[in-house]
């Protein structure tokens, strides 16, 4: 018997199913008004308290919602519930990132026409939640002040997808070193249209820029 | 770090590419693999090792990895980014557009029959 070996050209994303799902959720969430955006940072970056300073600023009318994607435990979800707005824990059970096939699952029961604003915390992890597109409208990408100013460089895969970069942490500047001006620089040689926004979640300071960069996408 | 769930993807589509042709059995997939992926090859290649470990007659697996390259926009020049700049060497035009490195592709499969 003889064996034939053939070569077929496959040019196929390995993530294709993925990005089929993430597709789909844009469409649902454009249809219905959301603007989504996608949160991601290393774990200690200050996502969760950026959106329990955030959640606390808006009026009980806001039509807000947070999903919240961790490894285990529904720690975040509880800390930010208080606020009243909706928010669903996504137990990622062991998986580095949250993917497409989460959030549509978390988004089952939720009636997307009583939203504008969609956030969702994606697993803390500069690596792989670049990958999975989620079907928001921009990724966000968190960094504080205690990491390395040199972050942008070392994971140019999320800096260069991410359209808002946060520094978080600015009150602590004067006691750690972090040269800041090198953080902006090397995250704009990663993507030179990345937008900076710089604050604290502590003193407050740079939330009043934040909350109106957010507005701004929601009205958009 | 994913690259698990990355090969658990690469194996599902080479398996529904490979029931297409009956009979055939995979006997090397191409993948092609950009600088900026987010992904590590050691990492991908040790998963994808665990993952046909008990396949008698694992397939190869076949990773071409591509650089980061940028196109000028100005005077066309065509260009591998090192150190993280994306000005032109030739003319000095800045920015410029990226074409290549964020793959992450199963470029082919190679099929016994």
């Amino acid at each position: 018997m003889t064996t034939v070996t053939e070569k077929i050209a496959v040019e196929k994303k390995v993530l294709s199913e993925n990005d089929r799902v993430a597709a789909g959720l844009r469409e649902r969430l454009r249809k219905n008004g959301v603007y989504c955006i996608n949160i991601i940072s290393s774990p200690g970056a200050g996502k969760t308290s950026l959106l329990e300073r955030t959640l606390a600023r808006f009026r009980p009318e806001e039509r807000v919602a947070v999903l919240t994607g961790d490894i285990a435990t529904d720690n975040d979800a509880r800390r930010m519930a208080r606020f009243g707005f909706p928010v669903k824990q996504i137990c990622t059970g062991g998986s580095c990132h949250v993917d497409a096939k989460m959030v549509e699952r978390a988004l089952d029961d939720w009636d997307l026409s009583t939203l504008d604003l969609l956030i969702i915390e994606n697993v803390g992890n500069l690596v792989c939640p670049a990958s999975y597109d989620l079907g928001e409208d921009e990724k966000v990408v968190v960094l504080s002040t205690t990491e390395g100013d040199d972050k942008p460089l070392k994971y140019p895969g999320t800096f260069f997808r991410a359209t808002t970069l946060v520094i978080n942490k600015i009150d602590l500047l004067p006691y750690v070193p972090f040269n800041i001006e090198a953080v902006r620089e090397n995250a704009r040689k990663i993507n030179p249209n990345i937008e900076i926004l710089e604050l604290s979640c502590t003193t407050g300071e740079g939330l009043d820029t934040w909350c109106a960069w957010l507005e701004k996408g929601v009205l958009a | 770090m994913h690259e698990m769930s990355i090969v658990t993807s690469v194996l599902d589509t080479a398996h529904e590419e490979a029931a297409k042709h009956a009979g055939a059995r995979v006997t090397k997939i191409g993948l092609r693999i950009g600088e900026w992926s987010g992904v590590d090859r050691e990492s991908l290649q040790f998963c994808f090792d665990s993952m046909v470990a008990s396949d008698p007659n694992p397939p190869v697996l076949e990773i071409q990895y591509l650089p980061r390259q940028n196109l000028c926009g100005r005077c066309g020049e065509l260009f591998q980014v090192k150190d993280f700049d994306i000005a032109c060497p030739g003319c000095g035009f800045s920015p410029t557009e990226p074409v290549s490195g964020n793959e992450m592709d199963i470029a082919y499969l190679e099929l016994e029959e």
